[in-house]
């Protein structure tokens, strides 16, 4: 018998970086498939390059810094994908590509590669793409030949879509923000698989709710229940509470923490929702939430069993 | 290279401890007015103005100034000849000093100016510690007028003013926000670091990473100039 001496864990599970971004890319791939019957074959173009200048900026960059090559975890891919589906089919073909690089190389590869990085590499490039090009970055396309704006902004002058439309996806907005069906899928896949908890994209879409709910209470506009549905199913708020909210690297790992983390996003949402100008808000309040992180975790952090709080008279 | 010599001042001031690259001094004006080339070129050269004359001059007073006010002689020193400049600038170049702003004004306080007068212009001869601000401003308006002339080209598609990308290229206007002075410092400093660009924290074949606490070679020239002090 061969008796084999190993430090802690003994049992090993399966689950790989590899298995659960393979599990992401599966939730994913509903909302872009849903982007494509959608906006066409370019929706389809435009989320190869995302994913091709992803994998290739990663893989160039180890090259030339004679690192081990890591585009095997397939985290690249995810990245590219999540870019993809935050823009619009209407992007010029270079715009997925600089998004692509930025995200993996200054986000990422600078600092450090996967579990480095404090901010969604995704996220960050879409707001650096929109803070450069915002021009390209807001132009609607076009669905069934009527050009429309996205329901969130419709809902700034006043006008709901139907619920139905939301839930289909067949209205404006980016690749893979439009359909909540498809994207509710991948979340329930997500939370069945155990890659996410369902209590991180709850806790971020019920507190936009709530705080939609109170800063329109104060300014005392009316609320209807499809105010309320285009807030919390509207524009990027499903796709950015089940894809990036809950990305391991950048959001706190304690449980309470999540659920705060959750919060902070939905409050930083509804106050550029209703008291800023801005429609969207989503992807800010996820990377300004990305930032306190580390308060949060150090705030929630477990106390191990037996340790007594430490009181403030023993400071003295 | 001969210590203190005016061409050996001015090699440190603009390379070996460039304030910008090596330093890491003045970042306040480095990320803030390097919006464009020209704005760099404004900023550096007032700054390298104030800082010639205020070493000049702190030296020249460097045994009358008592050890326990010097800081506030200093100030006023400075903050004399950055009113001059400032009143130079508002007569005749008017568009550079509306650009720059506040940033004038500020120069009082920033750390390069301080930094040699305190270090440098306070122990040595007066010609030396002109050409130390000589060659630390160059430094700065180098550094400057690089940044600028990055974040100008990739935020607007200029430099200096004259437009060099083809019509196709969309300004990546994020360059000229505060993100691309970040953006484009780190790049250029990381290169710089890379590249072994010869400079006080890059020396040749011995990786000290100009760590001299726990540094014991003696032949290392870094090391003799701090044992002098």
């Amino acid at each position: 018998m061969k008796l084999n001496v190993s430090i802690s864990p003994h049992t090993r599970s399966r689950e790989s970086t590899t298995t659960i971004m393979l599990d992401v890319i599966i939730a994913l791939l509903p909302s872009v498939l849903v982007g494509v019957w959608v906006f066409g074959a370019r929706a389809f173009a435009i989320t190869m390059l995302s994913v091709t200048s992803c994998v290739a900026s990663e893989y160039l960059y180890e090259k030339i810094l004679k690192k081990p090559i890591t585009i095997g975890d397939l985290s690249a891919v995810v990245t590219g994908l999540i870019l993809a589906v935050n823009l619009y089919s209407t992007a010029p073909w270079w715009l997925p590509i600089l998004g692509g690089a930025f995200a993996i190389i200054v986000v990422k590869m600078l600092y450090g590669g996967i579990g480095q990085n404090f901010m969604n590499p995704a996220l960050a490039a879409r707001c650096f793409l929109l803070l450069s090009f915002t021009r390209i970055m807001t132009d609607y396309p076009t669905v069934d030949g009527v050009s429309s704006a996205t329901p969130l902004s419709l809902a700034k002058e006043g006008v709901y879509t139907p619920v139905s439309d939301m839930l289909l996806g067949t209205h404006s907005g980016t690749i893979g923000e439009t359909s909540a069906v498809a994207i509710i899928i991948g979340a329930v896949y997500l939370c069945a698989r155990g890659i996410i908890k369902p209590r991180e994209p709850l806790s971020v879409i019920l507190s936009t709710g709530v705080f939609v709910t109170l800063f329109s209470l104060i300014q005392g506009k009316p609320i209807t229940l499809d105010f309320l549905m285009v807030h919390m199913l509207g524009g990027g708020m499903l796709l950015g509470a089940v894809f990036m909210a809950s990305d391991y690297a950048t959001t706190p790992v304690t449980p309470w923490g999540q659920v705060i983390f959750g919060c902070c996003v939905g409050f930083i949402t509804a106050l550029i929702r209703c008291v800023g100008g801005g429609v969207e808000g989503m992807s800010y309040a996820i990377l300004i939430s990305n930032l306190l992180t580390p308060f949060i975790e150090k705030l929630t952090m477990p106390r191990p069993f037996g340790v007594k709080k430490e009181k403030k008279e023993a400071a003295k | 290279m001969k210590e203190n010599t005016p061409i050996e001042r001015l090699y440190n001031g603009v390379i070996k401890e460039n304030p910008t690259f090596v330093l890491m001094l003045g970042m306040c004006p480095t990320l803030a007015v390097t919006t464009s080339a020209i704005n760099g070129v404004g900023m550096g050269l007032s700054t390298c103005a104030v800082l010639m004359m205020s070493n000049l001059i702190i030296s020249l007073l460097r045994k009358f100034i008592p050890d326990r006010v010097r800081m506030p002689a200093y100030i006023v020193v400075v903050a004399s000849f950055v009113t001059i400049v400032e009143m130079l600038m508002q007569a005749y170049v008017r568009s550079v000093y509306t650009a720059l702003g506040l940033y004038i004004p500020l120069i009082v306080v920033n750390c390069i100016i301080l930094g040699r007068a305190e270090s440098y212009a306070s122990k040595n001869k007066p010609l030396a510690s002109f050409f130390d601000g000589l060659g630390m401003g160059l430094g700065f308006t180098l550094a400057l007028t690089v940044i600028g002339a990055v974040r100008e080209l990739l935020g607007a598609g200029e430099i200096f003013g004259f437009h060099i990308m083809p019509e196709s290229f969309e300004p990546v206007s994020i360059m000229v926000m505060a993100p691309g002075a970040f953006f484009v410092l780190s790049i250029l400093c990381a290169l710089q670091n890379k590249l072994k660009a010869p400079s006080a924290t890059n020396h040749g074949d011995k990786f000290c990473e100009g760590n001299c606490a726990s540094c014991m070679d003696k032949t290392c020239h870094i090391m003799e100039r701090s044992e002098d002090k």
